[in-house]
């Protein structure tokens, strides 16, 4: 069985009814390693050699959390700053990520339609999240096509309920090494560049 | 006229509080105030201090003893070890040299090649006392012009006292009588075979370094934990007296063996708290001593012999510059230093009166050749601060170097850029989190025990009570850019915050404050940078609870700094209003006041809800 670590990051978790729905689905999961990022850091002094260790401990690694102004919460991207470090994640010798899967989980208020050249965002949540993509890709790790639930704002309890069902789908393809573009119902925003290797297995 | 000692006080007294400040007023230096006192109180002009000057001088001899403690003080054994090259080749060169050419001028002269060597010897010293006074005065002791005169005047000290030793060996060749009057000499080892001398020598040295280590610092920390402050001053005269007698009785000079036990004592952390006790004594004891150089002054002689006098003296000085120049020269000292030490070690030193009068005790000299060089040498030394303004206000100007070179040569230790008072539970917390950073600021404690265990901790952390400035003065606050006061009791702080705003208002002052009341005192004395110890930890024991009952960390961390900051403003908002002037007796009603107005503030303001960053809901209401 795969080990799966969820980096999770909001900083208004309380007042976030999708992540709430989100979280409390998979925090049922004993397996799973939940780690709440704002809650562990609330001063944005990360731990480096804690979240290193806890790394290496596990196969796959999610990156879960909202959408802000096209890109992560600050401290998500403090922890990539800090953790990821030349020579352990990538650069010479750095190869203590290589091979691990990364799948980012995010959420956005708006909606698909919002999310295209015709919409008022112009680009896809795809592009927007290529810095991430480029990210892991860097670190020798597989990045799979993000998970996005969108428009969060207009979805009722039971569209919620569904997604956080879906959610659960996916880390358990995960947990068992079978491929999630299998999950037909989901929504995968899938038009990751293939190059060396095959990003979806 | 004279007589009473009372008298004899008030007339020195007198004196000093007249002229010095006359010359100061004039721009002249202290000394210079001093020596004029002492000519214008003395035998020849207004006659109030008549044979008895030369008592006084022997006397007051001892300012030189504590000063030369007191600038052991300031340099810690491993500084003085590398200064040991300065001291012997410059020192060397200097004495040397001196010696060499004024004996070879002296013997052009016709006098007996006894009396020149005498004379030279005499010549050779410059005086410790003048020119460390105007080094400390004008604050060029870490210049290496001020190192150099030290280490000159160093070597000196010692090399004094080999040729006190060699005397009676002149004497030998001279006259048979000598052997008599041998006993008068003051050493009580005299009579000992040679190599028994030398051995009392090197004991009490040891002597003096051993009790600086192991009987000193003890006895320092005892007395300190009485709490009964003359009896510091009274251990600090204790050791220098102690050592000076110890000096004397060996035959080494008491100057010499002071500085050694300052030198040991430069580690200590009484370090300061000795400076401040014996600084008011030496700075008298030296005004004494200049006063009696000034009254000792022969006028008599001056005009039996107007242009022998004249020519020796104008001549000692030009030939003593000259060996300076080239000593200084060989050591590659810049221009401007150059000159200083020039004009500034030119005089003959008070040594050269010891000297001189055993000389004549044992019949080297008569008693014409010894008031020639008395007067010689007094009238040197009255001319040396005037020289230093000439060469000040018309040479050095030409050279545009003006700029003290304020790197030292030898390390003499500098003062660091912060001062930490108090280095109990607040202080040491701040002065381990700066030593951390690798700020290692100047720590001042008045706690002994405490101060001793940091000590072993490997913490530089010196004794004494901060609010005495003569304190903050020898921990280096001239030089200081910020004090942290750590102190506990508020007297105490606002004692320390009222002396620094004062005397050294461009100090930047970061204190610590017991709690708001406390704060409302120190804004009204203008501190800017208060530290309110009951702030941070209580907004951080709360921050805990809401974290226990289940609030998200980042958000009551974002919270507790709103809070810390609207408390901020509304001390200084209720600071600014005006205090009922009332007494201490309604304080505690006062700040039942005082903490109502603080919640009727919060009531105001509400309940932190109005947070609404990152809210989804309502963007929520908004869509819909």
């Amino acid at each position: 069985m795969k080990r799966i670590l969820i980096l999770f990051a909001h900083p208004k978790f309380e007042q976030s009814r999708a992540n709430r729905m989100l979280v409390n689905k998979i925090q049922g999961d004993s397996t799973l390693t939940f780690h709440d990022l704002y809650e562990r850091y609330p001063h944005f002094h990360i731990d480096v050699n804690f979240e290193k260790e806890l790394l290496l401990e596990h196969d796959v690694v999610i990156w879960h959390h909202p959408l802000y102004w096209y890109s992560c919460p600050p401290l998500m991207k403090q922890w990539i700053d800090m953790v990821l470090e030349y020579g352990w994640a990538y650069g010479p010798g750095g190869d203590a990520l290589q091979s691990k899967k990364c799948l980012q989980v995010i959420t956005t208020g708006g909606t698909k339609k919002v999310y295209c050249s015709e919409g008022k965002n112009v680009y896809s949540v795809n592009q927007f999240l290529r810095p991430f993509e480029q990210t892991a890709r860097l670190c020798g790790m597989q990045y799979l096509p993000p998970y996005a639930v969108m428009g969060t704002h207009s979805l009722s309890e039971i569209e919620l309920e569904s997604h956080a069902d879906q959610y659960l789908q996916i880390i358990d393809c995960l947990k068992n090494g079978q491929p999630v573009a299998n999950l037909s119902e989901c929504v995968f925003q899938d038009d990751i560049p293939q190059f060396n290797s095959n990003t979806l297995s | 006229m004279t007589g009473s000692i009372l008298f004899e006080a008030i007339v020195f007294l007198a004196g000093a509080v007249i002229c010095v400040p006359l010359a100061k007023r004039f721009g002249l230096s202290s000394v210079l105030g001093y020596l004029i006192a002492g000519i214008v109180i003395g035998p020849f002009l207004l006659g109030f201090v008549g044979e008895e000057g030369e008592n006084i001088m022997h006397f007051a001899e001892f300012g030189v003893v504590m000063m030369l403690f007191l600038i052991g003080l300031e340099i810690e054994p491993k500084n003085f070890w590398q200064m040991r090259k300065t001291i012997v080749g410059m020192g060397g060169a200097q004495v040397g040299g001196t010696m060499l050419v004024s004996f070879l001028l002296f013997q052009l002269f016709d006098f007996d090649w006894t009396v020149s060597l005498t004379f030279s010897m005499a010549v050779a010293l410059s005086s410790t006392a003048i020119t460390l006074q105007s080094l400390k005065e004008n604050g060029q002791f870490n210049t290496t012009y001020g190192a150099s005169s030290f280490s000159i005047l160093l070597f000196q000290d010692i090399i004094v006292i080999l040729m006190l030793g060699m005397l009676p060996l002149l004497a030998d060749t001279d006259s048979n009588t000598v052997t008599d009057d041998h006993g008068t000499a003051s050493s009580l080892l005299d009579n000992l075979p040679m190599g028994f001398q030398t051995l009392a020598i090197v004991a009490s040295v040891i002597i003096v370094v051993l009790a600086g280590r192991y009987l000193f610092v003890p006895m320092l920390r005892g007395v300190a934990n009485t709490r009964v402050r003359e009896l510091l001053t009274a251990s600090a005269l204790l050791i220098v007296l102690g050592i000076a007698f110890l000096m004397e009785m060996v035959g080494l000079s008491p100057a010499l063996g002071a500085f050694l036990g300052g030198v040991v004592l430069a580690n200590s952390e009484f370090k300061h708290e000795l400076e401040s006790t014996l600084e008011p004594f030496k700075d008298l004891l030296l005004g004494l001593f200049f006063m009696a150089v000034g009254a000792s002054i022969n006028f008599i002689v001056i005009s039996e012999n107007p242009v022998m006098v004249t020519s020796l003296v104008i001549g000692v000085i030009a030939l003593k510059a000259i060996v300076l120049y080239a000593v200084a020269v060989i050591f590659k000292l810049k221009m401007d230093q150059r000159l200083l030490l020039t004009v500034g070690l030119a005089q003959i030193g008070e040594f050269a009166f010891v000297l001189l009068s055993f000389a004549f005790q044992i019949k080297i000299l008569d008693k014409v050749q010894l008031d020639l060089m008395s007067v010689v040498t007094a009238i040197t030394m009255t001319l040396t601060p005037v020289l230093a303004i000439v060469n000040e206000r018309f040479i050095l100007p030409h050279f545009g170097t003006k700029a003290i070179d304020d790197r030292p040569m030898d390390e003499i230790g500098e003062a660091n850029k912060v001062i930490l008072v108090g280095f109990g539970h607040f202080g040491s917390t701040v002065g381990r989190f700066l030593r951390a950073y690798g700020v290692e600021p100047t720590i001042l404690d008045f706690d002994s025990n405490r101060v001793d265990l940091l000590r072993k901790m490997g913490f530089k952390v010196y004794y004494g009570d901060a609010t005495r400035l003569d304190l903050l003065k020898s921990a280096g606050i001239e030089n200081a850019d910020i004090l942290i006061s750590a102190v506990d009791s508020p007297e105490i702080t606002f004692n320390l915050v009222k002396g620094v705003k004062k005397y050294y208002p461009n100090v930047k002052l970061m204190v610590r404050a017991k709690n708001r009341y406390d704060a409302y005192e120190l804004l009204d004395l203008g501190v800017e940078n208060i530290y309110r110890e009951s702030l941070d930890t209580s907004v951080k024991m709360a921050s805990d609870v809401l974290a226990q009952m289940g609030f998200r960390r980042y958000t009551i961390s974002r919270q507790a700094e709103i809070f810390k900051t609207q408390d901020e403003e509304s001390m200084r908002r209720l600071a600014a209003l005006p205090n009922d002037g009332e007494s201490y007796i309604f304080k505690a009603r006062e700040e039942m006041a005082q903490q109502e107005k603080l919640l009727e503030e919060d009531l105001k303001r509400g309940q932190i809800t109005n947070d609404n960053h990152w809210d989804s809901e309502q963007m929520r209401m908004i869509i819909e």
